[in-house]
């Protein structure tokens, strides 16, 4: 069975280490924070400012002064801090951010990332995820294998226009978890019920074994 | 001692004409200057361009100035949640230069600061790479990116006195500390406006050398795009 939205969430934030300084981008990503577990310190940046995001507000506490780069009330976690656009971009850019979560709709297997705009359908704009790919640390993509018609979305060369070139790290898709090397796609997980060869085939780009693939195992958690 | 405060947006927004540049502060609908905005309307000067991370929502924010047909040009990182701007958009009717959050707010940083251009890594092999210069630095790739200058900038604050200087709340600080240094004539309102040397040296974010004009706002709205609440309560260790 591939991964559902929460257990590839789940899966990623095991990628999380004590200490790190993560930016989660919308969708799946957003999801990672909820199983971030208590007893790592982990603190979260939010591009439009904010490095230490909280919880959602109970009711009375909902501050249209404090919002994440997804336009949500949210709170301070301890230990925050706010800041500039511009001094954010600089942690950013800086290459001072651990690691970042995005969605995409393609990668392939030089690492390239498509993930902000379809010609000929309205384009909405980048955000910062031109500056988190070119300057986060490590760049995880948590996105569906293959597209609804059965496409794979892991190409052998990005049809859509580029967020990035050569940045993604690693793939945490419902199929599998797949690094990036200078060899293309190494699939270094499998999903529980299926088998590398099943990845392996559901992906265009040019993907290799590891020798010590093993399926994805997933803790018995609820978010925290 | 020169004065710097005015009544209301409308005076001072005095000097605004047709075919200007803007540079305007905010996230969203996060520390906009709301009242500027309604007075930019009022105005009626045409022929914008307005440099903006985002375009307001369809009746709030830049909206309103999209509505009126106002804005000739957007350069802005995300567009998203308008269908004005879309239709003006696809129509044809509305320039757009899409600039990724980063560089956006380092442009308009480096135009209040003097800086004419700055290298990147942001961007390079895309779309946005074209037709600008690449250098190489230590085997890595690089942009040149160009700093933004407007004629008239247009920040709101949490506080501010009446020399100029401004302390933002939260995260609708944003892009407004850039903006601020960014206009031939920065104008800044602020919910509440103080005398000089109210204000603790120490905790301001925008020292008033780069505001010239500042007035209390009035009927602040802040509108929320997503309300997102928690049921329980949780208890800190």
């Amino acid at each position: 069975m591939p991964l559902n939205r929460e257990q590839l969430a789940q899966r990623i934030s095991e990628e999380i280490e004590d200490g790190f300084v993560v930016n989660l981008g919308i969708g799946i990503p957003t999801l990672v924070a909820n199983y971030i577990p208590n007893n790592k310190f982990v603190m979260l940046q939010s591009e439009n400012g904010l490095l230490g995001i909280g919880p959602f507000p109970m009711e009375s506490e909902v501050d249209a002064d404090l919002i994440n780069a997804g336009k949500q009330t949210v709170t301070e976690a301890l230990g925050a801090s706010y800041f500039s656009s511009a001094d954010s971009f600089g942690m950013i850019r800086g290459g001072h951010v651990d690691l970042t979560v995005l969605g995409a709709m393609e990668v392939d297997q030089n690492g390239d990332i498509a993930n902000w705009m379809v010609p000929g359908k309205m384009v909405k704009g980048m955000g910062g995820a031109m500056d988190l790919v070119a300057g986060a640390r490590r760049v995880i993509v948590a996105m569906q294998h293959a597209d609804k018609e059965g496409n794979s979305k892991l190409r052998q060369v990005c049809t859509l226009p580029l967020t990035g070139k050569k940045c993604v790290n690693r793939i945490v898709s419902d199929f599998g978890v797949i690094d990036l090397t200078s060899e293309g796609f190494l699939l270094k997980e499998y999903a529980p019920d299926m088998t590398p060869e099943q990845v392996l085939k559901a992906t265009e780009g040019f993907m290799r074994i590891d020798p010590n693939c093993k399926p994805i195992q997933l803790k018995d958690q609820s978010p925290s | 001692m020169r004065n710097k405060v005015y009544p209301n947006a409308q005076a001072a927004l005095e000097g605004i004409k047709d075919n200007m540049t803007l540079v305007v502060g905010g996230f969203g609908l996060c520390g906009i200057p709301e009242n500027c905005i309604q007075a930019l309307k009022d105005s009626g000067a045409k022929g914008l361009t307005c440099v903006s991370n985002n375009a307001g929502v369809d009746d709030f924010g830049l909206g309103i100035l999209l509505h009126t047909r106002q804005i000739k040009k957007m350069i802005s990182s995300y567009v998203g949640e308008n269908p004005t701007f879309e239709k003006q958009f696809m129509n044809q009717e509305l320039e757009v230069e899409l600039c990724p959050q980063g560089t956006l707010a380092e442009r308009i940083r480096a135009g209040g600061a003097g800086i004419p251009g700055f290298y990147t890594p942001t961007g390079v092999g895309t779309k946005v790479a074209e037709g600008k210069e690449v250098k190489v630095f230590e085997g890595r790739e690089y942009l040149l990116e160009r700093g933004i200058k407007g004629d008239f900038a247009f920040v709101k604050a949490w506080k501010g006195d009446k020399f100029g200087n401004l302390i933002f709340r939260k995260t609708a600080r944003n892009f407004n500390p850039m903006a601020a240094t960014a206009g031939k004539i920065t104008v800044a309102e602020v919910e509440e406006l103080v005398e000089i040397g109210e204000l603790p040296p120490d905790q301001i974010h925008t020292p008033g050398i780069f505001v010239q004009r500042i007035f209390k706002g009035q009927n602040y709205q802040k509108r929320i795009e997503q309300k997102t609440v928690r049921k329980v309560s949780i208890l800190c260790p």
